[in-house]
C-alpha cells in the first residue's frame, strides 16, 4: 500500500497523484486539491507565497500519511504541499485517496486535509491587489504587515 | 549553554533574523528559551506561548534542552 507525504516546489500533477493511488481493489479514488482563490477575508489577492520548515513540514506529512492509512484497512494515501509563490487558480495541496469504497475514501481525505492544516509547519503571505502583503493565522486574520 | 532558535514566517520577520542565538543555563527547558525570545524588542504582542519545536517535533513548556537541540519557535500555521 501507499503511504506518502512530501514536499514540492514544483506544480502539484494531480494525474501524478491519482496513478500513485489507483490499484484494481480501489473502485473509489478522490483527489482533493488546495488552490489559491482570488479573494480572502474580503480582500483582494493575487498570489500566495508558501513557505515551511522544511525537514519537519516534511516529516509531519509523511506520518499524517501513515495515520491516514491506518485508520481504515486497504487504503492508499499520497500527499504533495508545495512551496514557493503560487498564482491564482494554482494548487497548494493536492491529497488522493483510493479505497475499495467511497465512505472510507472521505473519510481519510478529510482527515488528511483537517491534520494538515492543524500541524504541519507552513506559512503563507498573501499578496493583495493594493500591493501589500501579510501573514495569514488559521483563523484567516492578519498577524503581521510588511509594506511592499 | 548556547542554543541556536530558529524562526520562521512572521516571527522572523518580527526579530528581523532567520534565528537567534539564546544563552541557557545547562537545566533549560523551553519555557526559558521562550521567556528570553518574548522579551526581545520586536516581538511586541505576539503571544507569549507560540508552538515550539525540538528536534523537528512539538514540544512542551517543560520539555529539556540540551546542548546540539534543533529548537523552533511555530507560528500559527497555515498550510493547505
Amino acid at each position: 500500500m501507499t503511504a506518502t507525504g512530501v514536499l514540492t516546489r514544483d506544480a502539484v500533477d494531480p494525474s501524478a497523484l491519482v496513478r500513485q493511488v489507483s490499484a484494481p481493489m480501489h473502485g473509489a479514488v478522490l483527489l482533493f486539491l488546495g488552490v489559491v482563490r482570488d479573494v480572502n477575508d474580503g480582500r483582494g489577492v493575487t498570489g500566495i507565497e508558501y513557505s515551511a520548515y522544511e525537514a519537519m513540514a516534511a516529516a509531519e506529512l509523511q506520518a499524517i500519511a501513515e495515520e491516514a492509512a491506518a485508520l481504515v484497512d486497504d487504503v492508499d494515501v499520497a500527499i504533495v504541499h508545495r512551496l514557493g509563490a503560487l498564482a491564482q487558480e494554482e494548487a497548494s495541496v493536492g491529497i488522493a485517496v483510493a479505497h475499495a469504497h467511497r465512505d472510507e475514501a472521505y473519510r481519510v481525505s478529510r482527515f488528511v486535509i483537517e491534520e494538515l492544516k492543524r500541524r504541519v509547519p507552513i506559512w503563507k503571505r498573501e499578496h493583495y491587489v493594493d500591493g501589500t502583503r501579510d501573514w495569514v493565522d488559521p483563523s484567516g486574520r492578519p498577524v503581521a504587515e510588511v509594506s511592499p | 549553554m548556547s542554543v541556536t532558535v530558529l524562526l520562521f514566517a512572521s516571527y522572523a520577520d518580527a526579530l528581523g533574523a532567520p534565528s537567534v542565538s539564546v544563552e541557557l543555563p545547562a537545566d533549560a527547558t523551553v519555557a526559558d528559551v521562550l521567556a528570553d525570545i518574548t522579551r526581545r524588542p520586536g516581538w511586541g504582542r505576539r503571544p507569549t506561548t507560540p508552538l515550539v519545536a525540538v528536534n523537528q517535533r512539538y514540544a512542551s513548556r517543560t520539555t529539556r534542552i540540551r546542548e546540539g537541540d534543533e529548537v523552533a519557535l511555530i507560528p500559527p500555521v497555515a498550510g493547505g
